[in-house]
Formats: structure tokens, sequence, C-alpha cells
């Protein structure tokens, strides 16, 4: 089932929650949202489910509009970030409440109801749980109920609030390739709603960054690794190391480091080049960088460089030369990515 | 010594406890027993005979029509408020709390005042009315009128902060799953709210029996007619019938009792959910 965006605005009171949205989703992709709190991406998928409103633009869901088509018709998965399982109900019976409340020539017969409910608790490998209620579960069985009761009204859209947020990391990594498995088993197509890049780079096809309301960028976890469009991006995925400078003549030249250069494209004028600590390079010699610190971490080595006021890690596999604690060195910086400094706005 | 910073010594604690079961039993547990027995004064069967005056049986009818009709119109009306109030931000919001909670803080004598400045025989709708043959004071309807004003809080008050606490996830929840609005009303927010429900009515039907104040003030004292339990029972008192006054007063006192036990199993019932939840 294709999803598609357009310019979706909205607005609560004087916040701004989205901000000209738009975005396609192709059928069995499985994207993340990615962005900090108050990035607009919760309001987002409420705004897919039904939930929300927007003020302008609209959602196509399977290429029909989704204009005035309340949540109950949507026929969409939704799983909350709090699981939101009917406390009163046992687990089987939150399970079958979406079949339930069908009207009842719609409805299958009792029997069959709870066959496709033992039949979704045993995909959900807690098939002995159906008679608890969910204060007596933990909360990744919760989380599996949750998603089984999205399921059970057979949607071909899921939608996921923070799935894993109120979970410990143990039970968090095993239910995410759970998860991901579960979206290639059953053709869904899904988008995940997460502020934890790990888990986007993880389990998405795509990752649709938000900030302020606004898509910074979409593409491949990947991609948006290795070449971020964006002083944001850059940050937001993964550890960066940042250096301020000028870029003229085709190349960036980093203040506190007058002898280093990177050859850019960047327009001329003040720059800052980001770069991940695995990617910077130590070289032999005098050079304005301090080694203040080292430590080994299995495969790799961990040496904490100083350069005038500024300090950073770098990772270097095992085996590579890096200068002894108190020793100067040069850095090479050519993997640098440099972008101009009015791209630099508080996020 | 041995003794944690916040005890007091043994003989302050025995002082403090015998001091406070010796309150209890002269402010509460004397006055039911003094109810009870001035009842029996005469025997069983006097109290029996009393109730079966034709005065007495009106007044304990008239007390159900009007709790019968209050309460019920109470719970729907506070589960809208607290609904609304719980589950919406709007402007004026602050205000409609101010105002459900308004009859707390009003005098009951004002409560019932209100009704006479507005239907009374002077008052701005009552010769309208009157005219149109609809008598609302010292009559029935004043009488529900009244007490639907003074107990209207209990059930909202009751909610408006259960509701809040639970959030709107479930009913979310229910929409996204194709449920329709009385659906997630019937099968998911009623069942959510029925002990606190159930708490606030009970409390509200507790009142609306035992009022005396406004009601006093809508009533006309007319005797058969639009005396209610509590006003009978002050005008048996006032006529020296002391075994009528006490023998309604003793069934008020059990209401008060039995509402009293059922509060207690309901609140240990909460308590119990509320820890399971944490």
């Amino acid at each position: 089932m294709s999803v598609e965006l357009r310019d979706l605005r909205k607005a609560f009171g004087h916040v701004t929650a989205l901000d000209d949205v738009s975005l396609t989703i192709a059928p069995g992709e499985f994207l993340a949202l990615l962005g900090p709190s108050g990035s607009g991406k919760t309001t987002l998928l409420r705004v897919l489910a039904g939930l929300e409103f927007p003020d302008s633009g609209e959602v196509v869901i399977d290429n029909r509009s989704m204009h005035g088509v309340p949540a109950r018709q949507r026929g969409v998965g939704f799983v909350f970030q709090h699981y939101a399982l009917f406390r009163h109900m046992t687990v089987a019976r939150n399970i079958a409440f979406g079949i339930n409340v069908r009207p009842r020539h719609r409805r299958p017969k009792a029997r069959e109801i709870r066959a496709r409910v033992q039949s979704l608790l045993d995909l959900m490998e807690i098939g002995h749980l159906g008679q608890r209620y969910p204060e007596q579960i933990s909360g990744g069985q919760r989380q599996r109920v949750a998603l089984a009761r999205a399921l059970a009204i057979e949607p071909k859209l899921l939608l996921l609030d923070e799935p894993f947020g109120a979970l410990d990391a143990k039970v968090r990594k095993n239910l995410r390739i759970w998860l991901r498995m579960l979206h290639d088993k059953m053709g869904l197509t899904s988008i995940f709603v997460t502020h934890d890049q790990t888990e986007a780079m993880e389990m998405a096809d795509r990752i649709a960054v938000l900030r302020s309301g606004r898509i910074e960028e979409v593409g491949p976890p990947a991609k948006l690794y290795a070449e971020p469009a964006s002083i944001f991006v850059h940050e937001f995925l993964g550890e960066s190391v940042r250096f301020s400078g000028t870029v003229a003549d085709g190349r960036m030249r980093v203040d506190a480091l007058p002898d280093v250069g990177t050859a850019t494209c960047s327009p001329s004028g003040p720059a800052v080049a980001l770069i991940r600590p695995h990617e910077i390079g130590l070289l032999p010699g005098p050079g304005p960088a301090r080694c203040e610190r080292q430590e080994t971490l299995g495969p790799l080595r961990r040496t904490r460089i100083s350069v005038l006021d500024q300090a950073f890690d770098v990772l270097t596999p095992d085996g590579m030369w890096t200068p002894a604690v108190g020793q100067t060195c040069r850095l090479d910086l050519t993997r640098a990515r440099v972008y101009p400094a009015a791209d630099d706005r508080p996020g | 010594m041995n003794r944690r910073a916040t005890q007091e010594s043994p003989a302050a604690r025995v002082a403090l406890v015998t001091l406070t079961i010796l309150l209890l039993l002269i402010l509460l547990l004397l006055p039911l027993v003094v109810v009870f027995s001035e009842a029996l004064m005469r025997g069983f069967g006097a109290m029996v005979d009393s109730l079966a005056e034709t005065d007495s049986i009106a007044a304990i009818r008239l007390t159900m029509i009007v709790a019968a009709v209050t309460v019920p119109l109470n719970a729907v009306c506070g589960v809208a408020a607290a609904w609304c109030i719980g589950r919406f931000r709007f402007p004026g919001r602050g205000l409609l709390v101010t105002l459900i909670e308004l009859p707390f803080s009003v005098s009951p004598v004002i409560s019932g005042l209100v009704w006479v400045l507005l239907f009374g025989a002077n008052g701005w709708l009552g010769p309208i009315l009157n005219r149109a043959g609809m008598h609302i004071i010292f009559a029935v309807p004043g009488l529900i009128l009244a007490t639907t004003f003074v107990t209207f809080p209990f059930v909202a008050r009751t909610l408006i902060p259960l509701m809040e606490h639970q959030g709107a996830a479930e009913e979310e929840a229910a929409l996204t799953l194709g449920a329709s609005g009385w659906q997630t009303f019937w099968r998911v927010t009623l069942p959510n709210i029925r002990w606190g429900l159930l708490y606030g009515v009970l409390l509200c039907n507790a009142r609306a029996m035992g009022e005396f104040g406004a009601v006093a003030v809508v009533s006309g004292h007319i005797r058969g007619q639009t005396m209610t339990m509590p006003l009978q029972v002050e005008a048996l008192f006032n006529d020296y019938d002391w075994v009528g006054a006490f023998t309604i007063a003793g069934l008020l006192s059990l209401l008060a009792l039995a509402t009293l036990a059922v509060k207690a199993s309901l609140e240990w019932r909460i308590g119990q959910r509320s820890e399971a939840l944490l």
C-alpha cells in the first residue's frame, strides 16, 4: 500500500508542528521518522492515522484521499507509545476488539474470532497469555499484544509511535529484529517514529529526518550516514567532530589548523567541516594536535586529541600508527564534509 | 533508649489513642445510638406504626423520587462534564471547573434561595410559569432542582482527575481499531471509569437523600406533599413526636451506614487496582 503526503501543515496554536511536509512511501517499505522531541514526528503519524487533521495538505493512502475520512474508517494499524491496551480486558479480548466492533454482517463467528486471536497470539510468541490482563504481563509482552491488536484488523499500513521507547535495552534489541522480520513476512508497509538513531539505522529501509516540523532529508540509512546533506543530519546521525573555518578557491581552511586543507565544492565563505571520529587520520610529525589519552576498545583504539581549545576522540583500527600520550601529531581531514556556515541554524 | 525520632513515648501514644477513640465515641457513635434508642423508645411496634403514617410514607416516597431523578441526571451530566474537561483543552476550561465546584462552596440555603428568586411567585420567571399552570417552587420540581444543584459536583469531581490521569490513548486506540464513538464510550471509556462513577453516584445519592438546607427553602413544608425525609424529621421533632422523628432519622442513618460500607469497599477496590497498576 502506497502512502503519499502532500504539503501537510499543522499548527497547535502558535506552535507549528508540521511545516509543508511532503513524502512518498512505497508499498512494502519500512520507513523511520527520526527527529528530536518536538520535531513533529508523532504529529505526522497521528495525521496519517486520522487522529489529528492537517490544517492544509493531503494524505493519500493507496491512491485514496483521506480527506474527511475518520480514523475508524482508515483501516490503519496503530501501535501507541505506551501501548494503550484496554486495561479492563484480557489480552485475548484486547486483540479481538477490532473484530468485535464490526457491524454484525461483517463480523466472523465467535469461534473464528477465537481462532484468529489464538493464531495472532502464536505469531507474537505469546500464545499462553490470552487470559491475562495487561497489568499482569511484562513490557515486552504488552508491546507484542499492542502489535497483535493492531494487526487483527488486517491493516496494510502499520504505524508505530516510539515502539520500543518504554523497554529496556536487551528486550528492545530482540524486538527490533523480530519486528523487522514480521514486517517482511506479512508484507506490511510500516512507518515508525523514533528519536533513537541506531534504532532507525538498524531497522528502516529509509529514514526521514525531521526538524521543527520539516523534513530535513530522506534516504536509505547508509546514504544518510555517509553523505548527509546538512549539518543537522550529520550531527543527528552518529557522532561528529566539528571544525569551523573558511572556504576559498575550492579549499576549506580550518581555523585551528592553518596547514590542513580539504578540497570542496562548497561555495566560498565561512564554513563548517564535519567528520566522523573514525574518518580522522593521525599522521606522525610535529603539529598542533596533541594526544591526551589512549584506550584500546577491542579492535579499535580511541585516542583523545586536543587542538587549541577543542578536544575530541579519534577511532583507529588496532595496528595503525597513533601518537603516544603527550606526543604531537598532524591531522588528516580529507574525509571531512564541508557545509556553508549559514546552514548552521539551531535545531 | 532505642526509640525513633518520630515516635512518641508509650504514655503519650496511649493518651492520644484514647483521646481519639473517646472523641469518636462521643461525636459519632453516641448520636447514632441515641437515634436508634429514641426510635425504639416505645418498642418496635410503635416504630413500625410511625413509619406507616401517611405523611411519613409520603416523605419517604418523595425522597426516593427526588433521588431517582437527581442521581441519574447528575451521573449523566457529571460524566459528560468530566469527559469534556478531562479530554479537551479549550478556552474557559478553568472557569468550567470552578463552576462545577461552585455548589460546594455556596451555602445550601443560598442554593435554594436562587431557585425561589428565579421561579418564586415574585421571582423573574415565576409569574409567567404560574400563569401557564406550572408550579416549581413549593412543589416537586423545585425540590429536584435544588437537590440537583447541590449534588452536581459529586460525580464530575470524582471523575475529572481519574479521566485526566487515564488519558485519551485507549479511546484513540479504539477509534483506530474501527470502533464508533458510542462503541468507544460503552466498551472503553465507561468500563475504565466504572468504579469512580459508582463512587461518585454513591456520594451524590447520599447527599440527595440527606439534603436539608436547600430543600427547606424551596419546599414550603406542605405535609404529605413537599416534605422529604430530612424535612419530615424536623417537622415531627417540632411536634414532639420523638418516635416518629427518630424513626425516620434512623432510616436516614441506616442509609448513611450502608453508603459508608459500600464506599469503604469501593475505596479498597480502587486502591487495589491502582496498586496493581504501579
